[in-house]
Formats: C-alpha cells, sequence, structure tokens
C-alpha cells in the first residue's frame, strides 16, 4: 500500500516532464495532474506496474472549468490488490478538446468517456465506440453539461423549455 | 352476482342502452400498455400490486400497445423518449385514453426549469385525459384518477353520431 505522495514520486521518476503537479491544497484526496496526451501511456503504467496495479477505474467524470478556459478529466483509480487510491486529472482546451481514451487499460472506462463526450464534447482518441450516450444520436445543440451550453427552441418539433 | 342477485321477477331480459352497456364493457376492462418510465412507475407497480389491487378495476398490464386501451406515463419524459411513447400512442387502437401520472409527465416537474432534456409535459406530444398530480402520486391518487377516466368513458357515445 503506498500513499499519493509516494505514487507521485513514483511517476514523476517515471515520466518526468508529463506529470505536472502533486496538488494538496484542497479539501478532497490530493490530485496528481499529467498530460493530456499521455495519460494512456501512465494508466498503462500503473495498472500494471507491480507495486502499483490499479485494476480498477472508480470513475470517470468531465468537468467544465470554464474560468481557465479549460475541459478536465478526473480519473479514480483504486488497486483492490494493495489497497490504495488515486486521483488523477488530466485538462485540455476548449476549443480542440483531446485526450487518448483509457478503454485499452480499463474495459470499463467505455461507456464513462462516452458519457463525458456526450455531456462536455471530450474528444477521446482511439475509442472504440464514442457515440452519445444519454443525450439522443441526432441531438445538435451541443454538449448539455458545458457552462456555456444553450438549449434549443425544438427538438424534432417538439417545445423544449417550459 | 353481488347487485343483480335475485332482483328480478322474471329471468333474462334486462334492458338498457346500447351506450351503457357498451360503456360499462370498456370501462371495467380498461387493459394499460405495459409501460413505465421513472420513479413514478414504481408507484404505478404498487398500485398494481396485492395491496391496491388494479386489477378489480379491470386493469392488467399488457405488452403490446396494440391490445391496449389506456396508457399511464408514470414519469419523467425525456425528449428522447418521448417520439418513442408518440409512436407507442399511434400504435394503440381507438378509442384510446392517456393517464398523465405524477408532476414530470404533467409538466416537467423537477425538471421544468434546468432539464435540458426532459419534455415539459407529455400533453405536447400526445393528448392527455387525467392528469394525475404528485411527485410521485400515492396509489390512491392513481385509483382516483381511474376513477375520473372511467367517470369520462361512462358519458360517453360510441354510437351516437357526433355532430
Ligand atoms: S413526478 Fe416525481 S416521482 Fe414522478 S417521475 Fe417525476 S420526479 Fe419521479
Amino acid at each position: 500500500m503506498k500513499n499519493a505522495e509516494e505514487i507521485f514520486q513514483i511517476l514523476k521518476n517515471k515520466f518526468q516532464d508529463s506529470v505536472l503537479e502533486f496538488k494538496t491544497d484542497q479539501p478532497t484526496e490530493p490530485i496528481i495532474i499529467v498530460q493530456a496526451l499521455e495519460i494512456d501511456k501512465i494508466c498503462s503504467f500503473l495498472s500494471s506496474e507491480d507495486e502499483l496495479q490499479f485494476n480498477s477505474l472508480v470513475n470517470l467524470s468531465g468537468v467544465d472549468e470554464i474560468k481557465e478556459n479549460k475541459l478536465s478529466v478526473y480519473y479514480h483509480l483504486e488497486s483492490t490488490i494493495h489497497r490504495h487510491k488515486i486521483l488523477l486529472k488530466i485538462s485540455t482546451s476548449r476549443e480542440k478538446p483531446e485526450v487518448p481514451s483509457v478503454v485499452e487499460v480499463w474495459q470499463g472506462a467505455n461507456w464513462h468517456e462516452r458519457e463525458a463526450y456526450d455531456m462536455f464534447g471530450i474528444i477521446f482518441l482511439n475509442h472504440p465506440d464514442l457515440r452519445r450516450i444519454l443525450m439522443p444520436y441526432d441531438w445538435e445543440a451541443g454538449y448539455p453539461l458545458r457552462k456555456d451550453y444553450e438549449n434549443p427552441e425544438y427538438y424534432q418539433g417538439m417545445k423544449v423549455p417550459y | 352476482m353481488g347487485l343483480l342477485d335475485k332482483e328480478f321477477a322474471d329471468t333474462n331480459i334486462v334492458i338498457s342502452t346500447t351506450d351503457d352497456v357498451l360503456n360499462w364493457a370498456r370501462l371495467s376492462s380498461l387493459w394499460q400498455v405495459s409501460f413505465g418510465l421513472a420513479c413514478c412507475a414504481i408507484e404505478m407497480m404498487a398500485t398494481s400490486a396485492s395491496h391496491y389491487d388494479f386489477d378489480r378495476f379491470g386493469v392488467i398490464p399488457r405488452p403490446s400497445p396494440r391490445q391496449a386501451d389506456v396508457i399511464i406515463i408514470s414519469g419523467t419524459v425525456t425528449l428522447k423518449m418521448a417520439t418513442r411513447i408518440k409512436r407507442l400512442y399511434e400504435q394503440m387502437p381507438d378509442p384510446k385514453y392517456v393517464i398523465s401520472m405524477g408532476s414530470c409527465s404533467n409538466c416537467g416537474g423537477p425538471y421544468w426549469e434546468h432539464g435540458y432534456h426532459v419534455l415539459k409535459g407529455v400533453d405536447r406530444v400526445i393528448p392527455v385525459d387525467v392528469y394525475v398530480p404528485g411527485c410521485p402520486p400515492r396509489p390512491e391518487a392513481l385509483l382516483e384518477g381511474l376513477l375520473k377516466l372511467q367517470e369520462k368513458i361512462r358519458n360517453e357515445s360510441m354510437v351516437r353520431k357526433s355532430k
């Protein structure tokens, strides 16, 4: 079992500049911030390395950080073997929100990533099936959980606002 | 035979109007589309179960809209579901009835303002006969809604020409 700081050090030694920051100044558990485009490699290392073995992706969620003009993704990981947990975060630009998919590492990421795509428009590169998952497939009004989202007046002839 | 028990001096003949007989038959066997949406559907199932026993009013769930008389919209109608509900309704044979159960289906309910995905009332896509208020309505309220619908059917006419 390792604590978040030790795991951060292991990652820092292995990936160096791709691991950006260890953030502790908040009420939640510490966050390890990494480079968006390296997330797939980092995750596959986290899941396969003997002393880490993060075999479970507990949660994956998108967040719109509009004040910093960014879209972020949080990854809650847990190792049921070593009984340790960490929280990873990546940020990407709102104009071109692209991040590699981690479906190769954890199959369970599939629908989580589709949801983050559906709600925030985050593009998961190399995802096997990146379609909307909750909204209708023909929803053209954008991504509903973005802070600057505006609901359309009509969808398929049905009035949407109250 | 309940009410009819030993009330008649003669056997075999009862005089009534065609409308009364047809309406009595129709309102006593309202088959509902076996279909539920959100939390309200749980309450609808409770109404069907032994304690409240929807069946004593002749209401049983039919798995096909083509064999149903009434559809109970029991819960949140998302925009995605609204198109399906419209199709289900269109597949039902006439005469057909709609009970809108709960705030969501009446007017959008808790999602009336920020529910980007919720239709603000099922009456925007299909005509509603009875609105049952509540979030969720208790089984008694749904039963009351059904009695209202029966009252409506009792006063309809299947045989008279409509003006
Ligand atoms: S009216 Fe209330 S109980 Fe019924 S579906 Fe909506 S939120 Fe659920």
